[in-house]
């Protein structure tokens, strides 16, 4: 039921997902953080069962941080590269132990000078896309994206459509989402748009 | 709902007077919903040599990544490029390999071999190899494809009327798919080179 989408616009990528942690009936927290830092200019929002999502994301995480350590600093990945080898390990777990997680990867590439954004879904099949969703998210906002969207669009109008998303999931959406978690990823890195709750509160 | 009709794929390669070509569609979907209308699915695997996948858009990629990998070893041992003729086989090997865990991915090859004569195959996902010589079809229309192909087919085109055939054969045959379409490319392979083509189709 996790709602992850995401934009690409002139020097960024906008990555929201929404902060409901669910099971059955239950709802254990509307604080849930489901994008997940990778290294210092990518991230990847996250969908599917809590148990997965974590181990996948934590794994793709360290072992990318680990190549970065042990080439001591001097080579960084790409956001391709990083999808290209996330891809590889879900398609690797596929036929073993699969994770049943959907994926929007988000990065700046900083030797390109361009942002990135990739679909993976829980099968690895990767594809850099310039505009994207996850989930039961897709049916409502695949359409705004596909008419408001502007090559080279700028941060503040990409937010602005980022956010008519989330008012269409409010209005429409039959599953009660309260909390939507909005991140940016450009040349100075990821950081937090907006949430509406914070994460750490414990 | 079929796991090799998951995402969607149509693809035709034929044979031309001394030239090939190898065409498909650019829909990547996810069931009913359109992910991407710019998906990948013909690969060059050589100067004269492409190859098609059509099915689960992971498994294309995979068998694209392990097609490479395989190529780029022999062509370092043996120090001379692969001809079709091999490529065909090796594609065979690996997909019996996975015999009762299959890749889901029934490909096609197109290529001219050392001699400049046009080479064609396809195979089914568990590698049985059909080699012709005037067209070859794979994906999830094939019903559609082959009717169009074995209409328009004619025997030793040139490389322009091979095009018009690829082109009219295709988009003919993805508009009645509701899984393949949104668009298409065409490669056409002669001895002086490969020439490329994006399609504007129904984009629905």
């Amino acid at each position: 039921m996790d709602s992850v989408f995401g934009i690409t616009y002139k020097g960024g990528v906008i990555l929201a997902t929404d902060q409901t942690n669910a099971r059955s009936i239950l709802t254990y927290q509307h604080n849930l953080d489901k994008i997940t830092n990778l290294t210092s200019h990518s991230a990847m929002g996250v969908s599917g069962p809590n148990c997965d999502m974590v181990n996948f994301t934590e794994y793709i995480s360290k072992n990318l941080q680990l190549y970065e350590l042990s080439s001591h600093g001097t080579i960084k990945l790409s956001p391709y590269a990083q999808a290209n080898f996330a891809r590889n390990e879900l398609a690797k777990a596929l036929r073993k132990g699969p994770f049943q997680v959907n994926v929007l990867l988000g990065g700046y590439d900083t030797k390109k000078d361009v942002p990135e954004l990739y679909f993976m879904d829980y099968l690895a099949a990767l594809q850099k896309i310039k505009f994207g969703a996850q989930g039961y998210a897709g049916n409502f906002v695949l359409s705004i994206f596909d008419k408001e969207y502007r090559e080279d669009m700028e941060f503040e109008a990409a937010l602005k459509v980022i956010e008519q998303c989330i008012q269409e999931l409010h209005v429409r959406f039959l599953i009660n989402q309260p909390n939507f978690i909005i991140k940016k990823i450009d040349k100075d890195g990821v950081s937090v748009v907006k949430f509406g709750a914070d994460p750490a509160d414990t | 709902m079929s796991i090799l009709e998951y995402n969607g794929a149509a693809m035709i390669a034929m044979a031309g007077k001394d030239c090939v070509g190898i065409a498909a569609d650019r829909r990547l979907g996810i069931q009913l919903q359109t992910v991407a209308m710019d998906f990948e699915k013909v690969f060059q695997m050589g100067p004269k040599l492409f190859v098609g996948l059509a099915g689960l858009a992971t498994d294309v990629q995979t068998l694209r990544n392990l097609l490479k990998f395989r190529l780029g070893l022999y062509e370092l041992r043996e120090e001379r490029q692969m001809s079709p003729q091999v490529f065909s086989h090796l594609l065979s090997t690996i997909l019996y390999e996975k015999r009762f865990g299959p890749y889901f991915c029934e490909p096609i090859v197109a290529g001219l071999d050392e001699s400049g004569k046009p080479f064609l195959s396809g195979s089914d996902l568990i590698g049985a190899t059909v080699k012709t010589d005037d067209y070859v079809v794979s994906g999830t229309c094939t019903g559609n494809l082959h009717g169009m192909c074995e209409t328009l087919f004619k025997p030793d085109m040139e490389p322009d009327q091979l095009f018009e055939t690829l082109a009219q054969s295709l988009l003919a045959s993805v508009d009645r798919d509701a899984m393949s379409g949104w668009g298409g490319v065409v490669h056409i392979i002669t001895k002086d080179g490969v020439t490329t083509k994006e399609l504007k189709g129904r984009q629905d």
